[in-house]
């Protein structure tokens, strides 16, 4: 079994293979736009963030989680009909910062899954907004109440999402 | 480079950023049409929206077979409805077609031009841009089929949007509750106008309406086609609250007709025509007619008092052939009893025995053609029933000075 040491605690490494590092992030992509059309109240959620909050915490490798929090992100960016890098930019910092966390910390329990998304939903809308209104110009509202409960629905989702990826991930 | 190696992962994450917010500056900075950031948008609509159209081809092939197939039970009692609102909106048809033609000849007085929706293409929605922040929707038209930016996209409850991006097979359209869009628009009633946004909640406002105006709710908000972009008065919405804004305008709450979030098929406006209004015109003019309408009335005798062995007398509403002896001038003159006025068949039927027994010789000429094709008296007896042979061949022989043949009657054989 590989075995990282990071801070004297065991963490294990995982990889994904090639066809799942592409197909998974293009379907949340794709799920993500497609699942609107026939349920509306699923705009609250982000697949796409969730998909990056996993490979992160998964991989436990921070050039890894950037890159590919960027590149999910541009993709989802290619979509809007914004300026491409507003989620660029918000889920490089989210795959950064979940894949530096996810070196310090036991992430494969459901309880510090769902914190752990919270935190990181919370991080990418504020990045998110701050790079609208300042860079972009964009009008944008934040209500809390709203973010509050999409953080949540977000977290439970991404607790299930998580224990998907469990099942194709590989120990290095 | 031991420094360097340390702070490797912070050096890449401010790098990439650094990539991204320049490319965004970027972005943000260019005014023209033209899209640096084109070909990663082709790139990620290529890869994502032929699983789109896969899955809704299998969706509506689904559907279909349940429409088809499991879904008729409710065909009969939804054709008598459909029967029922038939009848009931062919009575409103009349009255609005009278309205309308009156609208048409006032817009003809004042050389008014009107915009009209000429051509219109049927396109499927597959797909979204996934994010409550962008909402804008995919079509399965693009280029190849001859779709352009700035395009209006409407449904039949009203209007949707306007097509914003243009790829070989698809489209992206932005939704009219965006925040970047804008619609000119104008309430029904009261007539104010002004310009309808999106919410960065969604929800779609009317604004630089004044604040001193009184706009009721419920009120209709239509399309003003001071855009350029939807042709004008198209329905747009509702007016559902009103309340006082910023500054010296309302804050006027707008509740699209359409349903945008659960849009299947749209239609792409591809082409608008302006033409000058014109009121609807009968007919083409006759000579006889603008006669009729010239030539000095005669009063209506008492219907005693007219025989039916008097020469050229006239049934009410048709006209008599010219080439008769009587001096008698119609005053009405109804299209298809003038046509058929004066045609050898009508004086042929006067013969007929089943015809009113006054009405005897080519001199009389009594009978006439009403037009649904039965000969009348010139006393306004019951029509004589005339068979739809051609007459041109006794066409020659006719007396009539009508511009124009009669219709093909002929009378009933003997």
């Amino acid at each position: 079994m590989a075995v990282t040491y990071t801070s004297g605690e065991q963490v294990e490494v995982y990889r994904f293979s090639i066809p799942a590092t592409i197909l998974i992030p293009l379907t949340a992509v794709f799920l993500q736009a497609w699942l609107p059309l026939r349920f509306p109240f699923f705009t609250i959620f982000d697949l796409p963030l969730l998909v990056t909050i996993g490979f992160a915490t998964a991989r436990r490798s921070p050039l890894a989680g950037l890159l590919t929090g960027s590149a999910i992100g541009i993709l989802q960016d290619a979509l809007t009909h914004h300026p491409i890098g507003l989620y660029g930019i918000s889920k490089t910092v989210v795959g950064f910062g979940a894949s530096s966390l996810g070196i310090k910390l036991d992430v494969e329990h459901a309880g510090a899954r769902f914190l752990l998304t919270i935190v990181f939903y919370a991080v990418h809308e504020v990045v998110y907004f701050m790079i609208s209104r300042g860079l972009v110009g964009l009008r944008m509202a934040w209500t809390w109440p709203h973010e509050l409960l999409s953080g949540i629905a977000n977290a439970m989702l991404g607790v299930l999402v998580f224990m998907l990826l469990d099942r194709v991930k590989q120990r290095t | 480079m031991d420094v360097l190696g340390r702070y490797r992962n912070l050096i890449v994450l401010v790098g990439v950023l650094f990539a991204q917010v320049l490319g965004l500056a970027v972005q943000v900075k260019r005014t023209t049409d033209s899209e640096p950031t084109r070909l990663i948008r082709v790139w990620a609509v290529g890869a994502v929206t032929p699983l789109e159209e896969a899955l809704h081809w299998v969706q509506t092939s689904t559907g279909n077979v349940w429409h088809n197939y499991f879904y008729l039970r409710g065909v009969r009692a939804e054709n008598r409805n459909l029967k029922q609102q038939i009848e009931r909106m062919s009575l409103e048809q009349v009255r609005i077609s009278q309205d309308a033609d009156q609208a048409r000849r006032l817009q003809a007085l004042l050389a008014f031009k009107e915009q009209f929706i000429s051509r219109t293409l049927a396109a499927q929605v597959i797909g979204s841009s996934g994010s409550e922040l962008s909402r804008s929707v995919y079509i399965d038209k693009g280029e190849s089929d001859g779709i352009k930016p700035d395009m209006a996209v409407i449904t039949a409850d009203g209007i949707v949007g306007k097509v914003l991006r243009v790829y070989r097979s698809t489209s992206q359209v932005l939704l009219i509750d965006d925040q970047t869009s804008g619609v000119g628009a104008i309430l029904d009633k009261t007539r104010l106008q002004g310009i309808l946004r999106g919410t960065p909640a969604g929800e779609v406002v009317l604004e630089k309406v004044m604040s001193d105006e009184a706009v009721p709710p419920g009120e209709l908000v239509l399309t003003s086609g001071g855009d350029g972009i939807f042709p004008k008065g198209l329905l747009v919405g509702r007016v559902t609250k009103v309340a006082s804004g910023s500054e010296l305008f309302l804050n006027i709450r707008v509740r699209p007709a359409a349903d945008l979030s659960k849009l299947e098929e749209v239609l792409v406006v591809t082409k608008i025509d302006e033409r000058q209004a014109q009121p609807i015109q009968a007919g083409a003019a006759r000579a006889v007619d603008i006669l009729a309408e010239r030539l000095p009335t005669v009063p209506s005798k008492p219907e005693n008092a007219v025989k039916a062995d008097t020469p050229g007398a006239v049934a009410p509403g048709t006209v008599a052939p010219k080439g008769t002896s009587s001096d008698a001038k119609p005053k009405a003159v109804s299209p298809g009893a003038a046509a058929g006025s004066g045609a050898p068949a009508a004086r042929k039927t006067a013969s007929s025995p089943s015809s009113s027994g006054a009405a005897s010789g080519t001199s009389s000429g009594t009978p006439v053609v009403t037009p649904s094709g039965n000969a009348a008296t010139a006393t306004g007896t019951p029509a004589v029933k005339v068979s739809p042979k051609s007459v041109k061949a006794k066409a020659p022989t006719t007396t009539t000075t009508a511009p124009e043949p009669p219709p093909a009657v002929e009378d009933s054989p003997h």
